[in-house]
Order: structure tokens, then sequence, then C-alpha cells
């Protein structure tokens, strides 16, 4: 227990001391501030809410930059499937069995009358989301995913190459620094779940399905559910990188091993598009436990970097 | 007890909250109004990325000249996708299909010392290369076929490049857009490096028969670390040349002019 408690005292030094910003001040009259374990300790003891430095400057910078990229290249991407709007496993494209598709009923005329979207064979009705949705003349056309979700919003594949790799090189190079950060500085340390955060998942899951968010000393540090869902993000964003190189003819020459890790160029395509469908999913669940669990001291922290520390239940 | 985001004020936070998702909103719509409206300047730093990835991909090629992935035969796509010009109505190309190609000849000029034209006859007898390859469109699917050709690097050899040269230009027999002023016809540029690469293949044989017309009969190019669109169909004429902006709109290729990279390896 007293063990449990000093790991939880380390990470808040090093979220401290990782800062990159510099020491922490005081923000107001009477807050306490967290400059080392000692007043850590004291801290725990204190009848108000503290001011922490959560997040380095570092860790802003390359959380922005990585969303407002995230969002461009998801549109532009969905711009991309729809110029193919099917998936298939292996090296090369089974046009008669893929296992998604995106496509559209037509009637006599060939005016598209419904979308459909095709799952493991089975349809279903999608029409006004995905196979057919209306353009601006209030028609109903022929496209996967719907103009509002594409960069840019009519069909353009040779622009929506453009932006996809103008912001995938951004993205790469700000996911290195990252990763550099996330390794010489340490930061992984705060990320990885320990043997008693992995025993503490069942509670944690309770408590977040009551909306009940860690408070005090337990909130000093990110919470097991936290730390599995952002050390997904952390390993889903390289793995998501190779397999939008492994459809690359050109990448596929230099390094074959991609062709095997993913089972095949179409493979690698199928992979991209369902890891970039489980990013779409944490942003939704993330930002909905922003907004639940205090969206104006969770945006601070990810602005500003100062995050209030609520008083612990009793 | 009370955590701190209780504590405060709900209109409060409801109003900032708002500001908050306005400002992203608003943030959010302004690279798409750009991008939808196609400003000059906007696309110019977009195409920077072009110009990296060449530079990158090259630089993890260019010391080893590696090679395409080749497959084994069991790995040929049952159904090879034809695209683009399926079936040329060209009344030149007309002409040339329905005499079997018998009258077909491939010029080979521009910056050369010895210009040359050959018949498919002649091709035949040259020293060929088969290969198992994919092919992967631009668009995002993929087929796998068998292509046996000259190497290009051979031809070029024959003919004797000028030291100018610096690009080779192959001109083809499909119109695949009408146009007034004949920038409908199909035309691809490639620079020297995959030029000269052994996959790089002008084919006249498609899965062990002769090249379909629907795949760019008699003959089509084969640039086996590029996107479909590189690889020209119908080839009629090849030169070479030290820049093409002086050709057709200037970007080097059918779709290059109509907003597709140059540079297509990924």
């Amino acid at each position: 227990m007293l063990g449990h408690g000093a790991k939880h005292l380390a990470a808040t030094a090093r979220i401290g001391v990782g800062a990159g910003t510099g020491v922490l001040k005081p923000q107001h009259e009477g807050e306490l501030v967290v400059t080392s374990l000692s007043s850590a300790l004291r801290a725990s003891d204190a009848p108000t809410g503290r001011i922490i430095l959560r997040h380095s400057l570092l860790v802003r910078l390359c959380h922005w930059v990585n969303a407002g990229c995230f969002f461009v290249l998801l549109m532009s991407g969905l711009q991309i499937f729809n110029a193919d709007p099917a998936l298939t496993w292996g090296q090369a494209t089974n046009f008669d069995h893929p296992f998604f598709s995106l496509s559209a009923r037509e009637n006599d005329d060939g005016d598209p009358t419904a979308g459909v979207t095709t799952i493991f064979g089975r349809p279903f009705d999608t029409t006004g989301l995905l196979g057919a949705s209306r353009g601006d003349d209030g028609q109903l056309e022929e496209r996967g995913f719907p103009s509002w979700s594409t960069l840019p919003a009519y069909q353009d594949l040779a622009m929506g190459r453009r932006w996809h790799f103008f912001f995938a090189w951004i993205l790469v190079l700000n996911g290195l620094v990252y990763f550099a950060y996330l390794i010489g500085r340490r930061h992984i340390r705060d990320l990885w779940p320990s043997a008693a955060d992995i025993r503490a998942i069942p509670r944690a899951i309770v408590d977040h399905a009551r909306l009940r968010f860690p408070e005090g000393d337990e909130a000093l540090h990110y919470n097991v559910l936290q730390k599995l869902a952002y050390l997904s993000v952390v390993v889903a964003f390289p793995i998501l990188i190779l397999a939008g190189l492994t459809m690359s003819p050109a990448m596929d020459a230099a390094f074959p091993w991609l062709l095997s890790l993913f089972g095949g160029r179409q493979a690698a395509r199928a992979a991209h598009f369902l890891l970039a469908t489980y990013l779409v999913l944490f942003v939704i669940v993330h930002i909905a436990m922003v907004v639940l669990s205090g969206p104006i001291n969770n945006m601070r922290s990810m602005i500003t970097g100062r995050y209030r520390i609520g008083e612990a239940r009793r | 007890m009370i955590g701190e985001g209780l504590a405060r004020p709900a209109p409060l936070r409801l109003s900032r909250r708002r500001l908050l998702l306005g400002l992203g909103a608003g943030a959010a719509a302004a690279p798409l109004s750009g991008c939808d409206t196609g400003s000059p300047a906007a696309l110019s730093v977009l195409d920077k990325a072009e110009a990296v990835t060449k530079a990158v991909q090259r630089a993890l090629l260019a010391p080893r000249a590696a090679l395409a992935p080749e497959y084994p035969p069991g790995a040929i796509t049952p159904t090879f996708k034809p695209n683009g010009s399926i079936d040329p109505d060209d009344p030149s190309y007309v002409a040339l299909r329905q005499s079997g190609f018998a009258d077909w000849n491939l010029e080979v000029g521009g910056l050369v010392e010895r210009p040359m034209k050959l018949t498919l006859a002649g091709l035949r007898t040259l020293p060929s290369r088969s290969q198992i390859t994919r092919h992967d469109c631009v668009e995002g699917w993929s087929c796998i076929g068998q292509w046996k050709g000259v190497q290009l690097s051979a031809l070029l050899a024959a003919a004797g490049l000028k030291p100018q040269a610096r690009y080779i230009a192959f001109f083809c027999a499909d119109t695949l857009e009408q146009t007034l002023d004949n920038t409908g016809r199909y035309y691809e540029t490639i620079d020297l490096i995959d030029a000269f690469h052994p996959q790089t293949i002008l084919a006249y044989e498609m899965n062990f028969a002769p090249l379909k017309v629907e795949h760019g009969a008699p003959l089509r190019l084969r640039v086996e670390r590029q996107l479909g669109y590189k690889m020209a169909k119908y080839v009629m004429r090849i030169e070479a040349i030290d820049g093409f902006s002086g050709i057709s709109r200037g970007r080097g290729g059918f779709w290059e002019d109509r907003g597709y990279e140059w540079y297509a390896g990924i």
C-alpha cells in the first residue's frame, strides 16, 4: 500500500519536473503547489484544490498538431477511400467478395435510389450516409462517404491525396518529436500501467461508468483506463503509418517486409482503414470524457498545462 | 465530496464550452474552404509534399535499385481490371488494330543519337524480361499479372541518349478526354532512374498471351515502383527529352495535367 502511494508521488514529481516550462509557481493566493515530494505529501491534506502542471509544453504542442493533422488526414482519407470504396485482404483486390463495401442501388435510369453498406456479405441500408448521399442539388448520388465528411467536399481524388500526403508528413515529424520525448524524457512511464493499475481495471471501469472520476492524489497521475487508452493510440499511430506506407509501391520495393507484416497491399489498406476507425472511436470517447470530467479544467490543462486537482473523496 | 467541475456555475461552463467548440469549428472550416476554392497558393504549399516524398523515397531506393516484389504464377489475379482507355476509337488506332498491328511501329526519337523504328515482330525478337508484379491503381485497388517485354534500358542503349536527355516521354494512341486542343491524348514521362530500372519494360505480353486491347495492345509501359497511371498503354512513340513543360499542359502526363503527382511512388 505504501509502495503504491510512493509510486503515485513519483509520477507526480515527474509530471512537474519533466514539464519543460520550468518550476511550478502558485497560480493564485492561497493555493498550494506541487514542487517536491514533501509538498505533494502536504498537498494531499489541502482543504482546497491545487493546481499542477499536468502537461508539458512539448506534449501540449504535439497534442494539438496531432489533433489538427488527424482531422485533415481523416477527411482526406475518406476522400481517397471513396475512389474505391471497398476493402479486401491479401495482396490483390478481390473485386467479387470485399469484406466491406459501400455502393448504391440504382433504378432503371441509372439514378441511385439507395445507399448500401455490405459487411461480410450482409447488406445494410445506409441511404443518405454511406453508399449514396445527397449532393448540393439535393439529389441522391453514389458516394462512399458523404460530402460533409471528405476533404475536399466534392469528389477529387488528386486533391484529397495532396492534402493527405502533406499532412501525413507533418504528422510523422510531429510523431517523431513526441516519441523522442516519450523515450528520452521517460514520458512513457506516465502511460505504462503498473501491476496495481491492471488489478484496478474492474474498479476503474465501474467508477467511469458511474462518472466518478479520480480526485485528489488519485488525479495526480493518469488512471489505468487513461493509460491504456493513450498507450493504444501511441501504438496505433505507427502501425497506421506503416500500413499507409505499405500501400506505396516504391516503399514495397525498398522494404518488402512491409508486405509480410500486413499480409499484402490490400490487407495493409484494410488495416489502415480499420486503425483509422479505431482512432475515430478513441477521439469520440476521448472528447466525451473531456466533457464529462470537467471540460474547462481538462481543456486548460492541454492548452496552458495547468490542471486543478479536486479534493479527494472521503 | 464536491469536485471543482461541479462547484463551477453550470451556465458559465456551458458558454465557455460553446466558445471552445465554436473556435474549433472555425479552425476546422478554414482549411476546408481554402481547399474547396483550390487557391493556387494553398496548392503550391501542398505540392511541397510531393518533392519531399520523392526525395525520401529515392534516397531509400537509390542505393539498391531495389526491385518491386515479384510473385509466383499462382498469385496472378483471375480478373485484371482494365482502366482508363479500354477500347480507343481514335481512327488511326482502329486501323492498326484491324490489321492486327502488322503496320504498327514504335518510334524512338528525340534526344537520341540513332532514332529508330521498330515493328512488333522486331521487338519480339529482342531479349526480353518476364515478371509477375502487382499493379497498384491510384484509386486503391491492386491486381497481379505477368508481363513480358523489352527492357526500356536496352532500347535506350541502342538508340544512344544524348547528354541533355533527362526524361523519357511516352506518346500514346488513345484520347482519354475529348478536348479542343488535343490535350486529352494520353502521354507520360519518367526520369532516367526509372527508365533504366531493370523492371521497366515495354510489354507486349500479359499473362502468357499477347497483350489485349483493354490493357494497351500492342505495347504498354511497366514502371513497377510507381502507380498504374504512370504505365502508359497503346505506346506509339518514345522520345528522350530534357524537360516536359512544353508538352501538353506541362505537368508531365495525362493525369499529372489533371492534378495528380508526377512522382507516383505512393
